[in-house]
């Protein structure tokens, strides 16, 4: 019974809270049972927090009963997130619990205050169950670079569950949660999306305020949500997303409530495809990528297609310059943003005590990772004296070039663009560690989207080698609507295929108390991240 | 474009206020040259006549008015410090001799 109710999608659940068939204390409950039973071989939280977690649920019963009493309208007016577990990305600050940011330095650091997104979810009624796995201060496509260890993907547990959003994504598709919340700088909501078999949106930028998220790169970083269908997903995006002052770049911007509509609606030509013009990006389908990766993709444009899409091979010409362009703009950005930790307001601070620049030293070297480093050391140089030019403000030439690429598509008309999300399927632990850059390679279909500020989403599209494969869709800035309708027309008519039946495959290896842990894995496998 | 020694990896890492150790030091100088490898391929692309982009959503000079407005209070911004005494952060010696 209890298993049963973590099978169902976001929308069934709130339709039966509604109905009175179910209390979100029930549906609570069997998502915490789960979790803190099966989440030893998995890794994707970092804490759970059940107390508070039923004490939401309580007040959303009360809610529920409230509406039921009032009638059909009060409880036609209820968001659909009412009563709905939830995870959090764990930069995400809700007042009084954790933010670790994956990293040693935010160790026992408790948020002061909760986050713009932290507040909406309360509003409406989420229930937050707790806070997620991921790659530190979301530097990362694999979650390998967590700091509290690695997270599994369920449909393989030797594999990573990409990242940075690793944990958030690990979590829905091994039905811990509905829905989560992640953030895209480069890919990492998308990405995790594709390699997990779940659908993931990175929101245009400035769609979602960000006040009381933990910063990475600020011209880049957007949050958006994770679900295991387009109408989940529609329906987290309505509840975080709007303007707030407190974060100068959210956007005013209107809110469409059609998500609202598309999130209740049963109508599957809420997702008409007829008639859309759909580009497909040449230059996507990139050196690298898994032949079996690159089946799937096709067969999914070949799907759009017989259901009445236009779609007409295009040219983003720039894309080759993405790479380099984000490996320099992302690192300066993070190198300024990082400087805040220096082991005096909050953090742990280690060092002798006697000399502020020694103390700065020492914190800062022992309690930040290698990616971290990495990525400060890149940044800092990028934006020193004499090296200036040649590379930031290059970079950011290059950047106007890239997001022109596209703005010539949307001014030719185009309604979307579809591509794949991944170049490849998830890899195993330890493939990319021992060389960046082949790490980087992970997003070089997701990146040019943030470069550009675009929305982005990801949608499972099969699996290769019994491992999921993920199909993106590329909007112009604001069209998340318009990209779910997409998404939601490409469920429909692939709702009776095989591979939406089947399940990760390490479900029952994970309901295996003996199942190692995926840091046990690596350690077994002499993987070392440095 | 520049090649990184042993030298420039100490100063960068210098600016950036990390205390690497030597095998940090020795790895990073192989890693952060071949990033920079990656970077190279950006130098063909012509640039003279293109404005840089910063940000990609058309928002200018967001202000609100100059109304005082509440702020955390100060016992919840202390009670992450890891060192502090009454209302104020305990910080080391910054004016203080030097080896």
């Amino acid at each position: 019974m209890t298993t049963e109710l973590t099978r169902l999608h976001a929308h069934h659940m709130a339709a039966r809270l509604r109905a009175g068939e179910l209390t979100s204390r029930e549906l609570t409950e069997a998502h915490l049972d789960l979790a803190e039973a099966q989440d030893h071989g998995l890794h994707a939280w970092l804490t759970i927090d059940r107390d508070r977690a039923l004490a939401e649920a309580d007040a959303a019963d009360v809610r529920l009963a409230a509406a039921r009493g009032e009638g059909r309208e009060a409880l036609q007016a209820l968001h659909p997130l009412l009563g709905i577990p939830v995870g959090l990305k764990d930069l995400v600050s809700v007042k009084g619990g954790q933010a670790t940011a994956g990293s040693r330095i935010l160790e026992g650091y408790l948020a002061p205050y909760d986050a713009h997104i932290t507040e909406r979810l309360r509003d409406v009624g989420a229930v937050i169950l707790g806070k997620t796995n991921m790659d530190e201060f979301a530097m990362g496509s694999s979650t390998e670079h967590s700091a509290y260890g690695p997270t599994a993907n369920p449909w393989g547990l030797d594999r990573v569950p990409g990242g940075s959003s690793g944990g958030s994504a690990a979590a829905v598709a091994a039905y811990h949660v509905p829905l989560s919340i992640g953030t895209d700088t480069g890919g990492s909501i998308r990405q995790p999306a594709a390699l997990t078999g779940i659908v993931g949106l990175k929101p245009t930028y400035g769609r979602v305020s960000r006040y009381g998220i933990i910063a990475f790169a600020s011209s880049l970083d957007q949050i958006g949500p994770f679900a295991r269908d387009v109408r989940g997903a529609a329906a987290l995006l309505h509840a975080v997303a709007g303007r707030d002052e407190r974060d100068s770049t959210s956007s005013p911007e209107p809110v469409p409530d059609d998500l609202l509509t598309l999130a209740h609606s049963d109508d599957e030509a809420a997702g008409s495809l007829h008639g859309k013009r759909l580009g497909l990006p040449k230059e996507y389908f990139v050196a690298g990528m898994e032949p079996g990766v690159e089946t799937r993709v096709r067969e999914g444009v070949a799907a759009l297609e017989a259901a009445g899409a236009i779609v007409e091979e295009v040219s983003l010409p720039h894309t080759e310059y993405g790479l380099a362009t984000y490996y320099i703009v992302a690192p300066a950005e993070a190198s300024a943003n990082l400087a805040r930790y220096d082991g005096i307001r909050y953090g742990p601070r280690l060092g002798e005590g006697a000399d502020v620049l020694a103390d700065y030293l020492t914190t800062r070297g022992q309690l930040f990772g290698p990616e971290v480093k990495r990525r400060i050391m890149l940044g800092t140089y990028a934006l020193s004296a004499g090296y200036y030019d040649a590379y930031y403000l290059k970079a950011q030439k290059v950047r106007t070039l890239i997001k022109g690429d596209f703005d010539a598509l949307w001014a030719r008309g185009f309604d979307a663009l579809v591509a794949p999300t991944s170049p490849t399927v998830a890899f195993r632990f330890g493939a990319r560690l021992a060389d960046p850059v082949s790490m980087y390679l992970s997003d070089a279909c997701t990146l040019p989207v943030n470069m550009a500020g675009l929305p982005g989403i990801s949608i499972p599209a099969g699996l290769s080698e019994g491992l999921p494969v993920g199909l993106q869709l590329i909007g112009a800035p604001w069209s998340e609507l318009e990209l779910f309708r997409l998404a939601r027309g490409y469920e429909a008519i692939t709702a009776d295929a095989d591979w939406r039946t089947l399940e990760p495959a390490d479900l029952p290896a994970l309901a295996d108390p003996s199942t190692p842990t995926p840091a046990e894995r690596m350690a077994a496998m002499s993987i070392v991240d440095r | 474009m520049a090649t990184l020694s042993r030298d420039d990896v100490e100063h960068v890492a210098h600016l950036a206020r990390l205390g690497l150790s030597d095998d940090e030091l020795a790895r990073l100088e192989g890693q952060l040259n071949h990033i920079l490898e990656q970077y190279e391929i950006l130098a063909s692309v012509p640039t003279d006549h293109i404005a840089p982009t910063a940000q990609t959503i058309e928002l200018e000079n967001i202000l609100r008015d100059d109304i005082a407005q509440p702020s955390m209070d100060a016992e919840a911004v202390l009670a992450n410090a890891p060192a502090r005494e009454g209302a104020f952060f305990v910080v080391p010696a910054i004016l203080g001799e030097r080896d």
